[in-house]
């Protein structure tokens, strides 16, 4: 077998472990959490008796691990079971607001990573002189604000006084994608505003560790343009760290907008959990623990098989 | 589509360089920035198709000179005065857009190092075709076509696909000639070769020279050739420019500085390496005996040494030859107890040691000391002289305060640094002051051997001189024995009592100094005697024509 196919095979096997590993510990995590679902739902004014029936009848009288590996089994096939709160099925609940959080996330990413990258590039080009200080202080700027406020004043400006973008972000199936598009504006905006500067930061980090390499100075003495010669000769060598820095980011853009959501009243991924945390309903809980889990893991998964893959020893080996 | 060039007139040079004078902002720790001059009142011409010399120590701006003509700076350095007149313009005031046609299209690199100077993320075609491309020089079926061609000119291995392979998948001294391709694909009018064979093994050094006086030979092209070693550049250059200190010395055709130098400085550099040595005999008992030693890395399938058995005697000197790979380091990891071997034991003043490091006495580390190739690297840059060379003073005798500090003074007076140095770091020392200092710490444990791994080769000649000088010395004097790992035969010939020539990790011929360096020789011997340039003109040719075997680099 080629040596680089058993490393992203090694890779992905180690992921497929912490992802099972992860849902042991959102598992246990729920069950040693003080109070009994069923008396949650039932109210404190139950009799004991109907506890005991209701706790039979949701399984929870069986072993941990049975329901554990019932649990998860379910969950493998896409069935997480229903919310204990209002009895509807969850997997129907968060698919919709899936969907939604990826269109926002995806939406922010489209604009944000090529935007930090340019940036960066940018930055480096004009390394200390005033087009580098000036992208490094606003995107500072921007990272340094809370993200709520950040959303507000967006909102202000772009909804409440220049009016060019709806001040809530709701959206559903009916819409066209330009419609959505144009609903997600401001939320988008802000996302792309709070995960550029870590993104720009490291890519100019990571180009100018490469700068100072003996190539770039053959590349320079080619009479190379600069910026032809930083996306030429240093980027292709410093593409590890920034795609760790990139899916560390699309994470955060999807695990990470819950108060992003909350502002702009968007339907997503965020606000159910919110909802359903403040009504103690574990099953929820559980379901997106497991899920956004599972995005962090994948993200990482791909940042390491980029890393792999853009490695020529590895993947061209003598 | 080539695009015409501006010829200077026919009879004017293709590069006058008058009055050249390169500055640049140093800035020491603890002192204000000040400025420095690197290189004062330099001139020179090179004729179209010429090859210059440019020949000195570290520092004496060789570099910089050559670097000058492509109007290039490294870091802060500024190109402060004077004229490069070149293709009959002044390239130190021309602005990006010219620079940018210079370079590239005009003057052409080759850098010491191509392993670094090679892009490994990109396969070397694409790097050897890059500045003919960009400069709208040929189509890219042209450049290509030009590129192939070249590497059969360079005697590469099948050049219609060495171009598909990545830097990191080809050898040191094949990467060394793609370079030289990168440098000749634009069809330039000059190129400069910075010591373009000075990283690579005597025996690699010799066909990547053929190949490159051979390649300018073909093209036509004139060249700066840069290098410390005086016998290297005499085998391709026309004329040589003696430089020290960014100041010219001497300058004339090459047959004039080798046979009759007229500077003092120029007959040092050509009567280098000349220290006579009397050989010692074995004696009876051995210091060391290694027995039968094989060993390999981890989990690698096939031994890095084989069988190996070698002797050394107390206050005698063994060295150990080979190009890179051969296991000469490997060795010395051995016997220090980095690496255990598979097989064989070493046995040291009467006691075998024990394989590991980790389960050796005290008394046992003591005994061995080790000097590094890069001293630099081989001191704490926070410590100063007094703290690195009194450790050992500490960790093995107990010596603490005034006691430690007089016994430190003693050490530096005996390699000769004398007052005054204990409370310097090692940023402070120049290169062969920080090779002295390592040997002060090995010699602080007062040992019985010391192994030095190639201890000289990050210097300057003659600064490399004065470090065997000093270890003969110290050797006659302390009865310490060396285990000397080195490439460089010259440097084996001015110090061993007893050689072992090693080659695929086997010793391959191994006996006392006038044994081992009498004929009949096996074809490797011949090989790595026959590459050690000479000060003579036509030395490359004769040894071309008369040796057995090629390097295994090849």
């Amino acid at each position: 077998m080629h040596p680089i196919a058993v490393l992203l095979v090694q890779r992905i096997a180690l992921s497929l472990l912490l992802l099972l590993a992860v849902s042991v510990l959102i598992f246990v995590g729920t069950e040693i959490l003080p109070g009994d679902v069923a008396r949650v739902i039932l109210g404190q004014g139950a009799t004991e008796q109907a506890v005991e029936n209701l706790r039979r009848e949701m399984g929870l009288d069986r072993p941990a691990i049975t329901r554990y590996f019932e649990w998860l089994f379910n969950a493998l096939q896409g069935d997480f079971g229903v919310a204990l709160s209002n009895r509807r099925d969850i997997a129907t609940a968060i698919g919709q607001r899936l969907g939604n959080t990826m269109f926002l996330a995806s939406v922010a990413a489209a604009f944000a990573v090529p935007l930090a990258i340019f940036l960066g590039l940018l930055a480096v080009r004009y390394q200390n002189r005033w087009p580098d200080r000036l992208i490094s202080g606003i995107t500072l700027t921007a990272i340094s604000l809370p993200e709520f406020l950040l959303g507000y004043i967006i909102m202000f400006v772009f909804a409440v006084q220049l009016g060019w973008f709806p001040s809530v972000s709701s959206i559903h199936g009916g819409m066209s994608f330009g419609q959505k598009l144009y609903a997600v504006a401001l939320p988008a905006m802000v996302l792309t505003l709070v995960v550029l500067a870590h993104m720009m930061r490291m890519t100019r980090a990571a180009i100018l560790n490469v700068m100072q390499s003996a190539y770039i100075e053959t590349a320079e003495l080619k009479g190379l343009r600069k910026l032809t010669l930083i996306f030429r000769h240093a980027m292709p060598n410093s593409i590890a760290p920034i795609i760790n820095v990139v899916m560390l980011n699309l994470a955060y853009l999807v695990v990470g907008v819950v108060v992003i959501e909350v502002v702009f009243v968007y339907p997503g991924m965020g606000q159910y959990l919110v909802d359903h945390v403040a009504r103690r309903d574990v099953a929820v809980v559980q379901a997106c623990g497991l899920i956004f889990a599972a995005v962090y893991i994948g993200l990482n998964l791909v940042a390491d098989l980029v890393s792999i893959l853009t490695n020529p020893r590895l993947r061209h080996p003598k | 589509m080539s695009r015409s060039r501006d010829k200077a007139p026919e009879g004017t040079p293709l590069l006058d360089v008058q009055g050249l004078r390169i500055e640049a902002t140093i800035y020491e720790p603890g002192e204000p920035p000040r400025d420095a001059v690197i290189v004062d009142d330099v001139s020179f011409t090179l004729a179209r198709g010429k090859v210059l010399g440019l020949i000195g120590e570290s520092g004496a701006g060789k570099s910089t000179i050559g670097l000058a003509a492509l109007a290039y700076g490294r870091g802060g350095i500024r190109l402060a005065g004077g004229r490069i007149m070149l293709n009959g313009r002044d390239i130190r005031t021309s602005g990006p857009r010219d620079l940018r046609r210079l370079r590239g299209e005009e003057v052409t690199y080759v850098a010491q190092s191509a392993a670094a100077a090679f892009n490994p993320a990109r396969r070397i075609m694409d790097q050897v075709t890059e500045a003919t491309l960009i400069h709208g020089l040929m189509s890219e079926r042209e450049a290509k076509a030009r590129a192939v061609e070249l590497f059969r000119v360079l005697k590469l291995p099948d050049p219609e696909t060495f171009g598909r392979r990545y830097p990191h998948q080809v050898s040191g001294g094949q990467l060394q000639r793609a370079m030289t391709a990168m440098a000749l694909c634009p069809k330039p009018d000059l190129v400069i070769f910075d010591e373009p064979t000075t990283a690579l093994d005597v025996t690699t050094q010799i066909d990547v020279l053929a190949a490159i006086k051979n390649a300018i030979r073909e093209t036509g092209v004139a060249a700066l050739y840069i290098t410390h070693d005086l016998a290297v550049v005499a085998q391709v250059s026309d004329e040589i420019m003696v430089l020290r200190n960014g100041r010219m010395v001497e300058h004339g055709p090459v047959q004039q500085i080798i046979e009759a130098p007229r500077e003092d400085y120029t007959r040092a550099l050509v009567s280098v390496r000349q220290i006579d040595h009397e050989e010692a005999k074995p004696s009876p008992q051995p210091l060391m005996v290694l027995d039968g030693i094989t060993a390999r890395y981890g989990s690698m399938n096939t031994d890095v040494l084989t069988d190996i058995s070698v002797e050394l005697h107390a206050g005698q000197t063994l060295a150990l030859v080979g190009e890179s790979g051969s296991g000469k380091s490997t060795v010395a990891r051995v016997i220090t107890g980095l690496l255990p071997p598979r097989a064989g034991t070493v046995r040291f003043d009467g006691r075998e040691l024990t394989p590991a490091l980790k389960d050796r006495p005290r008394e046992d580390l003591r005994q061995i000391q080790m000097i590094y190739q890069m001293a630099d690297v081989a001191m704490n840059p926070r410590q100063t002289v007094r703290t690195i060379i009194g450790r050992p003073l500490e960790f093995y005798f107990g010596l603490r305060g005034r006691k430690r500090d007089e016994r430190v003074q003693e050490l530096l007076d005996a390699i000769e640094l004398g007052k005054g140095f204990a409370d310097r770091y090692p940023a402070e020392l120049s290169g062969g002051q920080k090779q002295r200092v390592c040997i002060a710490r090995a010699l602080a444990a007062d040992p019985k051997l010391i192994i030095c791994d190639e201890v000289t080769s990050a210097l300057d000649p003659l600064v490399a001189d004065g470090i065997l000088k000093l270890l003969l010395d110290l050797q006659k004097r302390e009865q310490v024995a060396y285990l000397f790992i080195t490439h460089d035969i010259a440097t084996v010939r001015a110090i061993a009592d007893s050689i072992a020539v090693m080659y695929q990790g086997r010793v391959q011929r191994y006996g006392t100094k006038t044994e081992v360096l009498t004929p009949p020789f096996d074809d490797y011997t011949d090989l790595l005697l026959a590459s050690v340039p000479e000060m003579k003109l036509g030395w490359l040719e004769d040894v071309l024509a008369t040796r057995k075997m090629e390097s295994a680099g090849n």
